[in-house]
């Protein structure tokens, strides 16, 4: 099997099985009504967490491809970007729903007024605008330079997400910082070997990433 | 703000342990189905009454984080906590200082059973009945002086037994405290069992305050010392998030937290939120007890 046929036939699916692994979970605990002792919740953090990982795993497709010299592995990044941006719509309607029954007045006054909804409102914006814009036609009517910078807001919503989470928290803001970590690693290591790169070639080096 | 109240639940509600199993398999069948995610508003009727939580929620999703702060930790990580034999000192101006088991602190006064809804600050909600005794029964047992103006619960500070004491998410030991006059009203409650049973130990075992018409937070557990006090302590929330959390406490939808509503609560194993109530219902009883008082400034 060639390398992308390795990624077609086997991650892909994998992906696949992974992203709503989750999903499969909370419609079975919906289904036989245990969801613990707070339903709304659950589906509040699992579809919340879900997002922000499948997120983080988008996110380490590009140093990983370029560690491993596998190229193809890029076709992964695009399910996985639309597993988490759907995860966190879902995360939205759930709160929309449960927590203001979907009251367009109440759900404003919840984002003006609290600093962390508005975060978390500005991220799923972000991706929204990522995920519209992630179909191939799209990429060929903004153009490789121009979709390039534009996808880079991915990081913006990433930060945006972890503030969102280390607000939300009452006290305790261990989880959070871990998931935080893992993101300042994420874009270390896209941020060091673009230096090393736009050093080496006099920043002519416009690779797309 | 409140134009009709509902029902409230009786003071003493003296309920067999086989109507609890029945109702928790009520609730359990009838609770969380996809009846109500279809449903709005037959969800929110459900929200009108007041239907006791189940004993494995009331003992599984608790807040005590001296035994982690994942709600499940604490029935998971409280099990060694030794409870028995249990010490308590009483100290300030008070005549019966010292310490002194449990048991003798306790002895003739007698047992109410208490059934009350009881209000987190993070809005969620129960209905919890509990066993215990009148706080102001002990109060007065004690024989407090005309200097104390106010009454503190410490926690039991013991890394060993509570691992979340080696975190620093709270000042250890965890410390709340009452107005005299709060702590002596008939509502105030040292609870020492819970549907009947001994308290268990993610519970607050082997004693804890219980005062229905405050936060959750303000319900010190565990207990080991009881202050008289002339001037206001600092309590443990209310140094960590001054902002946040106050010294009275109390349940009152028209002062948010400043990062959520407290307009409505959620229920647990309800879908959709309820209105809070001012006093978390018990207005009637206690409102007098703040009369003049500017409850935005002093939450
Ligand atoms: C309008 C947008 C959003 C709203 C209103 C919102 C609302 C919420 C709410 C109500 C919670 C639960 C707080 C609690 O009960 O403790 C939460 C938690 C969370 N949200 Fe969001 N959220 C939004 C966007 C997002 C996005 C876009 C993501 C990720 C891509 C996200 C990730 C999370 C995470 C990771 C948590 C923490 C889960 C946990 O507590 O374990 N949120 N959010």
């Amino acid at each position: 099997m060639t390398d992308g046929q390795v990624v077609r036939k086997i991650l892909k699916p994998l992906v696949w099985i992974g992203c709503l692994a989750p999903a499969a979970w909370l419609v079975r605990g919906i289904v036989i009504g245990d969801l613990g002792a707070d339903p709304v919740k659950t589906l509040t953090h699992t579809t919340g967490l879900s997002a922000l990982t499948i997120l983080l795993v988008t996110l380490g497709v590009t140093p990983v491809r370029r560690l491993l010299s596998r190229p193809s592995l890029v076709l992964l990044r695009r399910p996985l970007g639309l597993f988490a941006w759907s995860y966190a719509v879902v995360h939205f309607l759930i709160y929309a729903v449960f927590d203001h029954r979907l009251s367009v007045p109440e759900i404003s006054e919840d984002v003006a007024k609290h600093p962390w909804v508005l975060v978390g409102f500005s991220a799923l914006l972000l991706l929204t605008t990522l995920a519209v814009t992630s179909p191939a036609a799209a990429i060929r009517r903004l153009g490789a330079r121009r979709w390039n910078r534009l996808h880079r807001l991915v990081y913006l919503a990433a930060t945006l997400v972890i503030l969102h989470f280390l607000w939300l928290v009452k006290r305790d803001v261990t989880e959070p910082v871990r998931y935080g970590v893992i993101l300042g690693v994420l874009l270390l290591a896209r941020a060091i070997p673009a230096l090393v790169r736009s050093r080496r070639a006099g920043g002519a080096a416009a690779e797309a990433s | 703000m409140l134009i009709r109240r509902p029902p409230d639940i009786p003071a003493s509600e003296i309920t067999g342990e086989s109507l609890y199993q029945n109702r928790r398999a009520w609730l359990s069948t009838a609770g969380v189905t996809l009846a109500g995610l279809a449903l709005p508003a037959r969800a929110r009727a459900w929200g009108g009454d007041d239907k006791l939580t189940p004993y494995d929620v009331v003992t599984t999703y608790n807040n005590y984080d001296e035994f982690g702060t994942g709600k499940d930790e604490p029935a998971k990580h409280a099990g060694g906590l030794k409870t028995k034999p249990w010490m308590v000192t009483v100290e300030g101006d008070v005549k019966k200082k010292g310490s002194i088991y449990l048991d003798d602190l306790l002895k003739g006064i007698p047992l109410v059973d208490r059934t009350y809804r009881m209000r987190c600050v993070e809005a969620w909600s129960m209905v919890i009945p509990w066993n215990g005794i009148m706080l102001g029964d002990l109060i007065r047992k004690l024989e407090p002086g005309t200097k104390a103006k106010y009454v503190e619960f410490t926690t039991l500070l013991d890394p060993k037994q509570m691992p979340g004491q080696e975190s620093g998410v709270l000042g250890w030991p965890y410390v709340e405290a009452l107005r005299i006059d709060e702590a002596m009203h008939p509502l105030a409650l040292l609870t020492t069992g819970v549907y009947g049973k001994p308290l268990p130990n993610q519970n607050g075992a082997p004693i804890r305050l219980t005062v229905p018409w405050k936060y959750g937070f303000k319900g010190g557990k565990s207990i080991v010392r009881i202050r008289f006090l002339e001037t206001q302590p600092r309590t443990t929330w209310n140094i960590a998030a001054p902002q946040e959390y106050g010294f009275l406490g109390n349940v009152n939808p028209n002062v948010s937290h400043p990062r959520w509503t407290q307009k409505e609560e959620r229920r647990l194993g309800e879908f959709f939120k309820r209105p809070t109530l001012m006093f978390n219902g018990y207005a009637d009883q206690v409102g007098q007890l703040y009369t003049g008082l500017d409850l935005k400034a002093n939450f």
